[in-house]
């Protein structure tokens, strides 16, 4: 005969208001099994927690029954009480008599509230007695991680992680290292050169023992589970041999043709062969595949003849490795929505609409104008320019609903350095709200007003045309209820910051979740903000949506932290709650395996001596299973349980009421 | 409304006048609206104390300049006293009366007030009203 503990919490009067909860222990002590029964103020209390533990002790109980709130609150503290008097902590089980029972009943009589209490305790109890004592799931972790994704928040992560001890292997899909920031000019709000706080971060990456880069590559395919994943790693054909490669250069010198340059956003011209700017991490130069005469049908190769140690290889090929890794963090950083989409501005057709990116190239000491603020048409330097904001973003209809969040500073920069660069400038700013919020930026933007002279007009701009040399830009403001006609020699836009193109390709690969933006969703947006739902993969930066430096280093360093707490045990612990297939009974349909949304189940061939196989059998990986028990629905042949919610407890539960 | 704006408008010598006179930089209202919220005789300016900081922003002194504001102001001073900027709307619009009246343009004539009117007016108000209308 089990022996059963029966603890009813009051709740201060959250339960005891509508449940009579000594009635309840009353009539629980009447059934067979059931040894010591009670009812208590606050069974959460340490006291509480107290007389739990010694009525264990006392009476001998190998069963313990909380009838309390809902088991999200409070069943790991009575677990552990359990455990601490020397039960199986699987033989605590609790019973949800507040959320779904005293709070949604208002019969102050209490005659309903009691009638259900004894109904779901007496369930529970006869769920409780086809308990098996169950142990918790030790998995191993391989204290490694992968970090995808090279810009401020994915080497900042890594750099923690190296700094914790631990190894980290970085995959950045472009030829260097750096992201976005690489190509900013001075950041907000202190105005330090976005290459001079950058670059040390970028050589300490490199430098680090601990650290392995792997630049030009992209993640191929990801298997496993938390502690135990298995990735495998596209190293694009670089056509250089990055061992022997010197960095000298000779090659760049030599090359005969060119293509637009995409980290100078289309501003400028680079060599075919080309590291993608001076200061690139690793330094070693990328032949542009599709665009070299040699590759394509074999003219030239003159980077080949003229490169000393000989590391140029036009038959290289891509590779694929693979690693083990433990912890997975994601900064895959954002792109800049395509700013031909608004018409009404004239980017593409007319020459001197630019985008933000581009005025950073201008304003960059090492972009194409050597950072004098020249335009593109004539390289005349623009005595008036128009700064666009919200290009695309807080607009439904034909842009994205959200506020990019970082353009409102940036804009701003952009006029500070604008006036410092051109002295009898004048700028203007069509803004909808100016978003500043973050420690001294209200005051950066107020300085960009009134010490630098930013005009600022509250408005949107509705057409931007040519007429005689001059971009005419026609826009509203709407504190002074006018229409406004500007002639500029140049116009800015602040594009909308967007996900990357294949984020929603790599989410799958992942098995992360994302938004209709297809940005990457946290698993929850106050308190889990870089955790995504599947366990061990972290979220840095503007892959989750836009931010700006600080919080793009401040999430790589919270990841990175994450990580480091994963690796801190040799193996983790796990909820013994997983599916656990009959051997004798499952027929191999593979129902389940199609069910199960977190591919646990496995093919398993059972062989004989001889090694033959004899049969297969689906298995359980205990390590991925989240206990969801969709396998359990799903299979035909009734061959597979969910351990502590197996069918027998389930009925027998059924049964009792 | 359509204006053309440049920078000659934003920084038009009018506009350095009134800045010279009042010791305000325009640049410094942030267009918030509290002083038109406190302003006494608010409700009966053709440009209320904010638009008319917005308006000298643009460059737009002339529309300033015909509309009743400077004259309806009786300043009270509670817009400077509630800036958050710490602007004096008050001293810009002195600045524009002044600069009308130094040229010897009355505003109103002593001559034109009603007798009776300044027989029962405390003494103060009519040497106030002189000084305020009259060059
Ligand atoms: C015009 C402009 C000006 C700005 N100015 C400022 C400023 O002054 N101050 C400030 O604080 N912020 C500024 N920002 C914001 C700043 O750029 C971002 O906050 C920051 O760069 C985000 O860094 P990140 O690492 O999240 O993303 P990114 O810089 O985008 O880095 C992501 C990296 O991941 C790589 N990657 C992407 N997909 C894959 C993949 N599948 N596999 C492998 N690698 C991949 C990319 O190549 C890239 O290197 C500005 C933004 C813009 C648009
Ligand atoms: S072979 Fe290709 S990369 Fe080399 S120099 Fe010629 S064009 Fe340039
Ligand atoms: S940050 Fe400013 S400019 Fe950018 S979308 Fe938000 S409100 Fe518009
Ligand atoms: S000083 Fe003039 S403008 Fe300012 S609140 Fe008083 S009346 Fe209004
Ligand atoms: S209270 Fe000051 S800042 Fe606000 S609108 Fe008036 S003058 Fe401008």
């Amino acid at each position: 005969m089990p022996r059963i503990g029966v603890f009813v919490c009051q709740c201060g009067n959250n339960i005891a208001a509508t449940v009579d909860t000594k009635k309840v222990a009353e009539e629980m002590a009447k059934l067979p099994g059931v040894v010591y029964t009670t009812d208590y103020k606050f069974m959460c209390s340490s006291p509480g927690q107290e007389m739990l533990k010694k009525a264990i002790i006392d009476n001998k109980l190998d069963g313990v029954i909380v009838s309390a709130c809902s088991p999200h609150m409070h069943e790991k503290t009575f677990r552990k009480a359990s455990e601490a008097a020397g039960l199986n902590p699987y033989r605590c089980e609790i019973t949800n008599i507040r959320e779904q029972c005293s709070w949604v009943h208002h019969d102050k009589t209490k005659k309903t509230g009691t009638i259900k209490s004894t109904d779901l305790t007496r369930m529970v109890i006869e769920r409780l007695k086809r308990n098996r004592p169950l142990t918790k799931i030790k998995i191993p972790v391989r204290k490694k991680a992968l970090v995808i994704g090279g810009g401020i928040a994915g080497i900042q992560a890594a750099l923690d992680i190296a700094e914790g001890g631990r190894e980290v292997i970085l995959v950045e899909k472009e030829p260097s290292i750096g992201g976005n920031m690489a190509r900013l000019s001075e950041t907000f709000p202190t105005m330090d050169c976005s290459q001079c706080i950058l670059t040390p971060k970028m050589v300490e990456a490199e430098l680090n023992e601990r650290i392995t880069l792997y630049t030009y590559s992209e993640v191929e395919k990801v298997d496993g589970y938390i502690g135990n994943f298995t990735v495998q790693i596209r190293k694009k054909a670089r056509y250089v041999d990055e061992a022997l490669c010197t960095g000298c250069g000779e090659c760049i010198e030599k090359c005969p043709f060119k293509a637009e340059s995409q980290f100078e956003v289309g501003l400028t011209k680079r060599k075919i062969i080309y590291t993608p700017f001076p200061q690139s991490v690793p330094n070693v130069p990328v032949i542009d595949a599709p665009n070299c005469p040699k590759i394509q049908k074999d003219k030239c190769g003159a980077c080949a003849i003229v490169c000393g140690p000989k590391c140029i290889d036009f038959k290289q090929q891509d590779r694929i490795e693979t690693v083990d890794v433990g912890a997975i963090i994601v900064a895959t950083g954002y792109q800049n929505m395509a700013n031909e989409r608004f018409g009404e501005y004239g980017y593409g057709r007319i020459k001197d609409v630019i985008s933000g990116m581009q005025f950073e190239r201008l304003a960059s000491s090492s972009g194409p104008t050597g950072g004098e603020i020249r335009r593109p048409s004539d390289g005349k330097i623009p005595k008036s320019v128009v700064f666009i904001q919200c290009v695309g973003s807080r607009d439904e209809k034909k842009g994205v609903s959200y506020c990019s969040k970082v353009c409102c500073m940036y804009t701003a920069k952009h006029t500070m350095l604008y006036s410092h660069k051109v002295h009898d400038g004048q700028s203007y700013v069509f803004y909808m709200d100016i978003r500043s919020g973050g420690k001294r930026y209200e005051e950066f933007v107020r300085k960009a007003i009134e010490h630098d002279h930013a005009m600022y007009l509250r408005g949107r701009v509705s057409r931007v045309y040519e007429k005689d040399g001059k971009v005419i830009v026609q826009g509203a403001d709407t504190l002074s209820g006018s229409q406004v006609e500007i002639e500029a020699d140049m116009v800015v836009l602040a594009t909308a910051i967007v996900s990357r193109d294949g984020a929603d390709t790599l989410a799958q690969k992942l098995g992360i979740g994302y938004d209709k933006y297809r940005f990457y969703n946290e698993y929850h947006p106050k308190l889990k903000p870089v955790e995504t739902v599947t366990a061990g993969i972290f979220l840095a930066g503007t892959c989750m949506g836009p931010m700006d430096i600080p919080e793009s280093v401040a999430q790589g360093s919270a990841a990175a932290s994450k990580a480091l707490a994963l690796f801190s045990a040799d193996e983790m612990t796990r909820k013994p709650v997983t599916a656990l297939v009959n051997r004798a009974t499952c027929n191999a349909c593979w129902d389940c395996l199609t069910a199960c949304p977190y591919t646990a189940i496995e093919r398993e061939d059972v062989r004989n001596r001889q090694g033959e196989t004899i049969r297969w059998l689906a298995r359980v990986n205990e390590g991925v299973c989240q206990g969801c028990g969709v396998c359990v629905a799903a299979c035909r042949s009734k061959s597979i349980d969910l351990r502590g919610y197996t069918d027998e407890q389930v009925f027998a539960a059924i049964n009792a009421f | 409304m359509k204006i053309k704006l440049a920078k000659e408008d934003i920084e038009s010598s009018k506009i350095q006048l009134i800045e010279r006179v009042s010791g305000e930089e325009m640049r410094r209202c942030y267009q918030c609206g509290k002083c038109s919220a406190g302003c006494p005789v608010s409700f009966a300016m053709e440009l209320p104390p904010s638009q008319v900081m917005r308006f000298l922003q643009l460059g737009r002194v002339d529309e300033v300049m015909k509309a009743n504001s400077m004259w309806t102001c009786v300043g009270c001073l509670q817009c400077y006293a509630r800036c958050p900027q710490g602007v004096s709307v008050a001293a810009v619009l002195e600045a524009l009366r002044q600069i009308v009246l130094r040229k010897g343009t009355d505003h109103e004539r002593i001559k034109d007030v009603p007798f009776p009117f300044m027989k029962s007016a405390p003494q103060q108000a009519i040497v106030c009203g002189f000084r305020k209308f009259v060059s």
